[in-house]
Parts: structure tokens; C-alpha cells; sequence
């Protein structure tokens, strides 16, 4: 086993464990806390797979914004020192098994189907090439999606705003 | 413990999904419900990178998607929280089961 | 080319008379509405009459005969190669004789209602109904096939309709209306049938090839339509008869004259225009227009028509006798005259050469258009000097109307048959048409003439003799200037009209056909007629008991005419007792119990089904969530195990 399998397995357990805690810590702060790690870990294996950028965005995204603003809800709506209720049994288990269904549904299938995996290596995609591609109208360009979700972005800019507005007691 | 590959990616991911789907199912409090649902999309997207890297390595679909992916869960997760505020304006609780009047 | 432009500009003008006082009838044209339309139709009139000269003076006339043209001709609806509606302008010499018919009359009624609507609400609808209908009727002469005639049938029909009910405040015009409205549409459904069994049988719905496919004997659309019967009789038959519904119902014929004495209720001016002169006889042009084919192809139903036309002609004119609404006596003197001219088309025999009948029945409904709508707008003054319909409430308005009285006594010895008045003329043709033809029918007709003359005086010394009104207390102009213009010319047309060579220009090939008449054969329906004026003389001329001592001694006659045949009371009796009663109660519970069912049921069943199911719609997030996830997974199975 190369050292390059070993960061690969490390960064799998470590994403999962993580993953595991996330949904089953009692107390919602270091649930979010877990749940960094955990995106850490996902960009981890984006960084072993040679994706640099999707690596950074990932960090600069999940871990520096989504999260970020998960504590800052939490914080708003939560008082502080109280624990999430722990699940019922029942619930626990016929969550769990629907969980195992879906999971052995898609692990057979997976392992059914022979994927016709080319043995090239991917060269590295540039950042410059990344830039060219997300803005060109041609084809293999992205221009029309990345106008969409700019578009989309600035809705839910607005929307945002217009949900979480404190509107005043009178104004009712 | 094989040279990891396609398959334990996609193995990797499907547990995470599952993980994820487990937390939706039993948590109780909408934001750990969002976390939950975070974890399902980046489960979604290490599958399109694992693709885009062993199956199609000349091709860059799976990046892009991935990253697209990443807008669209950022800006989700923006509504959400929004919605979830509000919603604690409004019910002094972010419980899911205490917030049931869209029913029959 | 400029001939179409002519025959366009004709149709034209009386629509901008509808539509302009239709769109701002209520603010720019509120005053000027009537004037508008008189100069409008005066165009059209004046079109139609320089039309007219160039038609039979100008180009009509080539090699010995008056030709058919077609100006304008174009496709209309095109469904597929073999059947296609065309849009065109019939031009013969029937045509233009209407289109002058028609655009002098609506002429003379504009100008007329101009003094006769004053001041009357809604005067701009009035003016905009009154150009729709002169519209409608030039559109329909000049069909040249006969399913734009249909449209243009129909369209009079409403504008008749909309005229009739011109009072809408008033019930009985409501009611009239309504009922106008109905027996003609009753009787176009027939004549819509018709229209398709005839294209049908002719491949065509032009006129000429109807015409032409449906009269060349061994033609194989010929052959072939005899040859399909329908409970023993042949399909063409059906076709004609059926479209010979159509034209009773329009023309007032038994049994589906019913309408037309209650469409008085509508202004007089409109009764004079579409129920006198011009509406009413589309029914004959109808019939003359497809002469031919019932002269040659299906004799049986041309018997038929006079048969029918013979009995509305005797009945209506009995009717009259006894009526005390002089409008409605006008109107079963109008039914009684399209008898006449109806009567004339279903004897005459084709022949080669021109076809008396046919001209003699196209003359009548020429020289009556004239003579009637003089009566009926005579009629009106006299209504409005004293107020009321009845001519019990008249008599001695001889000395308040003497221009009235002049003319009235001119309409009634036109439609009297006295000579020199047209009346007599054109009458004169018809009797001759039914002697030749028709023995019998020639006895009935003059028992007709006779008993028109006895009621149109008895009208006629009832309102101006018999007793001495009480005057006005206030000196009235009798008429005014816009009314008396269409009267003296009316009034000419009336006394003069049957001067005119009508057999020299109108008939039935085109070839002219001189009148030739004989002193002998006039006689004895001129000493009928005037025995008949004699009688209602000695009876109405003074005031006496006279015909109050023949009206109790006759009284089960008597009622028996003036319930009218109880032809109503049939009606009545067939809508509400059987067709209310029967018919509609058992349609009514099956639409109840077995339609309404069905309907519930379905509602509730849907109702009880979403009660069940709303349960799943519990609000519950995660709940939605496994929904979804157990679907899926359902999904991906089938997928995978396929």
C-alpha cells in the first residue's frame, strides 16, 4: 500500500466519522463543527484526486461560507447549553433501515455495472482553462449556466432578504 | 485494501449519502436537517468528480458540475437559513414536527 | 371591373348605415344618426337605380336575352377541391329588379322614420338595425350560391328580430320577437337540410350549377339523387321541399305564418320595410331563384307550394275580414298577397320560353312591395294622429287627413285590383298564369282578389267614414315634410307601377316577354272586386248596425275567424301540452335523476377517494421525505430487475 492509498483511506474514514457525528452529536454547535471537518475532508479527496480548484472552492464555499452560516443561524435560534432531543428507537431503527435499503440498493447496483474505466491519468486542469471554459459561449463553454447562476444567486440574494426582513410590529 | 479507486469513491460517497439521508430522517431540528441535506449534495459531488476523473478523464463535465453544484447549495443553504430565521420569528422553534400547518 | 366596384358600393353603403350609428350611436351620431343613414341609403339607392339602367339598357342585353353575370366572384371557404363556398353577386335580371325594390323602399321607410322616430329612444339603434336589415336583404339577393344566401337569410332574420323586438320594454314585442324569431329559425333548419340535400345531389352550391346539374334531364347527378327515396319519396323532392320550408317560414306561408300578425308589435315604418315589402318575400325570390328545379325536376312539389300558397292566400285574406288592429289587418293582407305570388310560381308550367307565371309573380311582388308599404306607412300616420292600433277607435279621419286619405284610398284600390292601379296588372298575370294552369286554383284566386277587396275597404271606410271623429282639440300638422316625400312617391309608384313593361325585362329565360291583355278575361275579376268594395261599402260607408247583426247571425263563423283557423291554439297546444309537458318532463328527469346522478356520483366518489388519501398529507417534512426515498427505491427496482 503506497503512501498516496493511505491518504485516500485516512481521508475516507475521516470524512465519514465526521459525516457519522455530524447526524448524531446531541449538541447542534459541535455538530456544525463536525460537519466542517467533514466538508474538509471531502475537499481533501478533491485535493487527492488532483482538483485543486474544486478543492479551493470547496474550503473557500462549504467550510468558509455554508458553515459559517450555520453557526451564525445557530447562534440566532438557539440557547445555548441545550441538548437536540434524542430520536425515538423506532425512529432510530426504521431511519437507519431505510438508510441501509437505499445503500445496498445502490452498492449492488454500482458493483453490477462495469464501468469502462479509461487508464489515462487526467491532466491537470488548469486554472486559466477552468476561467476560459466558465465564460465561453462556444462549445464546451459554460457561459449560459454560469449567466444562470448568477441570476439565480442574485434571486436568492433578494429572496433572503425579503424572508428574514424584521418587519415591524405596527407595520402588520 | 486495494490501490483505491472508482469504486471505493463511489462507495465513499453512497455512505455519506446514506449518512446523510439517516440524519435527515431522525434529527428533529431544521438546521441540523440542513446539515444533513449538505451532506447528500457533497456526497453527489465527490460522485460526479470520481466520474469525471476515471471514467472521462478527457473531458471536464464533472468539475463543472460539481462546481455548479457548489453555487446552487450555497445559495440553498442562504434561502434556508433565511426561511429558518423567519420561521423562528415566527414559532419561537426551528422543530420540523412543531412546524405541520401546511397539512390537510 | 367597375360594374363589381357598383355592386359593392350598392352593398356597402347600408353597412356604414349600420355601423356608424352602431359604434358612437350613443355620442356622435345620437342626433344625426337618421340623417346619416338616409344620405347613405339615398347613395345606395341612386347606385342601384344607375345600376339597374346600365343592366337593362347598357350591358344586360346581349343576343336577344337578358344574360346572368357574376360580379364579384370569389372563393370564400375552401374545404377541399370538390366543395368550396364561393362569395359572388348574382347579377340577372331578378336580381336588379330587387336590388332597386329594396334600396327604394328601405329608401323611402329611412326617410319616412325620420319624422316617424323622432324623439324616440334609442333613435341611432333604430337607423343602425334598419341599414343592417337593408344590408342583410341586398346581400341576399345577390347571392350567388345558396349557402351565402342562407347567411344572408339568417342575418335578415336577426335584424328582423332585433326590429320587431324594437320595444323591448313592451311584452308583447318581446314576446313577438321571441316568436318570430323561433318559427323562422324552426322552418330554416328545414331549409338548411335542404341547402345540404341539394348540394349534395348537385356536387355544388353555386346557384347555376344546382340549377344546371339538378334541370339537364339523364344528368347523372340527376339519376343519381332520384334514384335515393326517403319513405317513397325521392331525396331531391325532399331537398326541395325542405327548402320550400324554409322559404314558408320567411314568406309567412301555412302553417308557419303564425309570427307575422304578432310581428307588428314593431315600429310601423319596420312593418312596412321588412314585413310588408321587402323580408317577407324572400321566400318568393327564394322559389324563383330555383324555379327550374321544381318546375322540371320535381313537379309534385311545386303542386304542392301552390296548393299551400292557395289555402295561406284564402285563409289570411278571411283572417282580415274580422281584424280590428289595422296593422294586423295589413299583415294578413301580406300573407295573403305572397300566397298570391307563391301561387303564381307553383303553377306555372315550364315551358320553352319565358314562363308567364314566373313573371307575373315577381311583378306582383314588385307592384305590392310598393303598394303595401305606402299602406303601412299611411297606416302609421294614421296610428299617430289617433293614438291607438284599432279601427274601432277610427273613422271620419277623412276630414283631419286628407293627403292621408288620398293615398290610403290609392294603396287600396291598387291592392284591390282596380285598374289602371298596378295591383290590377300584376294580379291580372296571376290569374292568367292559374287559368292556364290550374283551373281550380284560378276560382280560388279570384274568390281571394274578391275577398281583398271587401276587407282592405272595409278598413279603408271604417277609419275614413263611418262616423265623425271628435276633432283634435289642437290643430296638428297632418304630415310633415320627411313623411310626405316617401308617401307621394310611394303613392306614384302605386298608381303607376303597373305601367311598367315588367314582362320586357324580367322573366324567367331572360327573353322579353310582352303582356298582351284582354278585356274579356278582365272582367269578371274587376266585377268581382268591385263588388266586393261595394259590399263592405253598404256596410261601413255610415254608421250602422249593418255588420254588427251579420256578426251575431254568423257568430261561430265569426269566431272561428277571429281565433284565426285556431291555427295558434294548435301551436299552443303542440309546445306546451306535448312537447312542455311530455317531451320536456321526461328529458328533464332523465337529465335529474340519470345525468345529474352520474355527475354527483363522480363527485363523490372523488370526494370519499381524497378523504382517504388527504391523511398522507400530514405536514410533516420528514415524512415527505421518506415518500419520496420509498419511491425511489421502488423506481430504481423496476429499473434494475427489468
Amino acid at each position: 500500500m503506497s503512501g498516496s492509498d493511505l491518504v485516500f483511506y485516512i481521508l475516507a474514514l475521516m470524512t465519514l466519522c465526521f459525516g457519522v457525528l455530524t447526524v448524531t452529536s446531541r449538541q447542534i454547535f459541535r455538530a456544525a463543527v463536525y460537519l466542517l471537518f467533514c466538508l474538509l475532508g471531502v475537499a481533501g479527496i478533491y485535493f487527492w484526486l488532483n482538483y485543486q480548484f474544486l478543492a479551493a472552492v470547496q474550503i473557500v464555499v462549504y467550510a468558509g461560507g455554508i458553515v459559517v452560516l450555520i453557526l451564525f443561524s445557530i447562534f440566532l435560534t438557539q440557547q445555548s447549553g441545550e441538548k437536540l432531543p434524542v430520536p425515538a428507537v423506532s425512529r432510530k431503527f426504521f431511519s437507519a433501515l431505510a438508510a441501509f435499503c437505499a445503500l445496498a440498493l445502490v452498492l449492488v447496483s454500482v458493483f453490477r455495472f462495469s464501468f469502462a474505466e479509461s487508464g489515462k491519468r487526467s491532466a491537470l486542469v488548469s486554472m486559466s482553462q477552468i476561467g476560459e471554459k466558465m465564460l465561453s459561449p462556444g462549445e464546451g463553454g459554460y457561459a449560459l449556466p454560469f449567466e444562470v447562476i448568477s441570476v439565480l444567486l442574485l434571486a436568492a440574494l433578494i429572496g433572503c432578504i425579503v424572508i428574514a426582513i424584521k418587519t415591524k410590529p405596527d407595520a402588520r | 485494501m486495494t490501490e483505491p479507486g472508482l469504486y471505493h469513491i463511489l462507495t465513499l460517497s453512497a455512505l455519506l449519502f446514506c449518512t446523510g439521508m439517516y440524519g435527515f430522517f431522525t434529527r428533529r431540528n431544521l438546521i441540523t436537517l440542513l446539515m444533513s441535506v449538505e451532506l447528500m449534495l457533497n456526497s453527489v459531488n465527490l460522485n460526479l468528480v470520481a466520474f469525471d476523473r476515471y471514467v472521462w478523464p478527457e473531458k471536464t463535465e464533472g468539475l463543472f458540475f460539481s462546481l455548479f453544484i457548489i453555487a446552487v447549495a450555497a445559495a440553498e443553504a442562504a434561502l434556508a437559513i433565511a426561511i429558518i430565521i423567519h420561521l423562528y420569528r415566527t414559532h419561537k422553534s426551528i422543530d420540523v414536527q412543531e412546524a405541520e400547518e401546511l397539512k390537510y | 371591373m367597375i360594374y363589381t366596384v357598383l355592386v359593392l358600393l350598392i352593398v356597402l353603403f347600408p353597412l356604414a348605415g349600420f355601423l356608424f350609428p352602431a359604434l358612437w350611436g350613443r355620442s356622435l351620431f345620437k342626433k344625426s344618426a337618421g340623417p346619416l343613414t338616409v344620405v347613405l341609403m339615398t347613395f345606395s339607392f341612386l347606385l342601384s337605380a344607375y345600376f339597374a339602367y346600365l343592366y337593362f339598357f347598357e350591358f344586360g342585353y346581349q343576343q336577344g336575352a337578358y344574360r346572368r353575370f357574376l360580379f364579384p366572384d370569389i372563393p370564400w371557404l375552401e374545404f377541399s377541391g370538390a366543395l368550396a363556398i364561393r362569395m359572388g353577386a348574382y347579377i340577372d335580371a331578378v336580381s336588379v329588379m330587387m336590388l332597386l325594390t329594396v334600396t327604394f323602399v328601405s329608401l323611402m321607410v329611412h326617410v319616412y322614420s325620420l319624422w316617424y322616430m323622432k324623439h324616440q329612444e334609442r333613435y341611432a339603434a333604430y337607423f343602425a338595425y334598419l341599414s343592417l336589415f337593408t344590408f342583410s336583404m341586398l346581400g341576399l339577393v345577390l347571392s350567388s350560391n345558396i349557402f351565402q344566401m342562407y347567411f344572408f337569410w339568417e342575418l335578415v332574420g336577426v335584424s328582423s328580430f332585433l326590429l320587431i323586438g324594437f320595444y323591448y320594454q313592451k311584452p308583447a314585442a318581446a314576446a313577438a320577437a321571441k316568436k318570430a324569431f323561433i318559427v323562422t329559425r324552426f322552418a330554416d333548419v328545414g331549409f338548411f337540410i335542404g341547402i345540404l340535400i341539394l348540394s349534395f345531389s348537385a356536387g355544388s352550391m353555386d346557384f347555376e350549377t344546382i340549377l344546371h346539374k339538378l334541370t339537364t334531364p339523364g344528368s347523372d347527378a340527376l339519376n343519381t339523387a332520384a334514384a335515393q327515396t326517403f319513405l317513397g319519396i325521392s331525396a331531391l323532392s325532399w331537398g326541395a321541399a325542405l327548402v320550400f320550408m324554409g322559404a314558408a317560414g320567411k314568406s309567412a306561408l301555412f302553417p308557419l305564418h303564425i309570427w307575422l300578425p304578432d310581428a307588428m308589435e314593431g315600429p310601423t315604418p319596420v312593418s312596412a320595410l321588412i314585413h310588408a315589402a321587402t323580408m317577407v318575400v324572400a321566400g318568393v325570390f327564394l322559389i324563383a331563384r330555383l324555379f327550374p328545379l321544381y318546375a322540371i325536376t320535381v313537379p309534385g312539389v311545386q303542386e304542392f307550394i301552390a296548393w299551400v300558397s292557395a289555402v295561406t292566400a284564402l285563409m289570411a285574406a278571411l283572417i282580415a275580414c274580422v281584424q280590428t288592429d289595422i296593422k294586423r289587418i295589413l299583415a294578413f293582407s301580406t300573407m295573403s298577397q305572397i300566397g298570391l305570388m307563391m301561387l303564381s310560381l307553383g303553377v306555372a308550367k315550364y315551358e320553352a320560353g319565358p314562363v308567364p307565371g314566373y313573371t307575373a309573380s315577381l311583378f306582383h311582388l314588385f307592384t305590392h312591395a310598393l303598394f303595401k308599404s305606402l299602406l303601412f306607412l299611411c297606416a302609421g300616420i294614421m296610428i299617430h294622429f289617433v293614438h291607438n292600433n284599432s279601427i274601432w277607435k277610427m273613422g271620419g279621419l277623412r276630414k283631419y287627413l286628407p293627403l292621408t286619405h288620398l293615398f290610403f284610398l290609392a294603396g287600396c284600390l291598387a291592392i284591390s285590383g282596380i285598374p289602371p292601379f298596378s295591383g290590377f296588372f300584376s294580379k291580372e298575370e296571376i290569374l292568367l298564369a292559374a287559368y292556364r294552369n290550374y283551373f281550380p286554383l284560378y276560382v280560388l284566386v279570384l274568390i281571394t282578389s274578391a275577398v281583398t277587396a271587401f276587407y282592405m275597404f272595409r278598413m279603408y271606410f271604417r277609419t275614413f267614414w263611418f262616423y265623425n271623429l271628435k276633432g283634435p282639440t289642437e290643430k296638428e300638422t297632418e304630415i310633415e315634410v320627411p313623411a310626405l316625400i316617401p308617401l307621394v312617391l310611394l303613392a306614384i309608384g302605386a298608381v303607376l307601377g303597373g305601367f311598367i313593361p315588367f314582362g320586357n325585362f324580367v322573366t324567367s329565360d331572360g327573353h322579353r316577354m310582352p303582356f298582351h291583355f284582354d278585356v274579356r278575361f278582365s272582367l269578371l275579376p274587376v266585377i268581382l272586386n268591385l263588388a266586393g268594395i261595394f259590399v263592405a261599402m253598404w256596410f261601413y260607408k255610415t254608421k250602422n248596425k249593418r255588420s254588427d247583426i251579420v256578426q251575431e247571425k254568423a257568430w261561430k263563423l265569426y269566431l272561428l275567424l277571429s281565433e284565426k283557423f285556431y291555427v295558434d291554439h294548435l301551436y299552443e297546444f303542440i309546445t306546451r301540452k306535448v312537447i312542455f309537458q311530455v317531451i320536456g318532463r321526461s328529458a328533464a328527469w332523465f337529465d335529474k335523476n340519470i345525468v345529474d346522478g352520474m355527475v354527483n356520483l363522480s363527485g363523490e366518489a372523488t370526494q370519499y377517494v381524497s378523504a382517504a388519501f388527504r391523511k398522507l398529507q400530514s405536514g410533516k417534512v420528514q415524512l415527505y421525505a421518506l415518500y419520496f426515498l420509498l419511491a425511489i427505491l421502488a423506481l430504481a427496482l423496476i429499473t434494475i430487475l427489468k
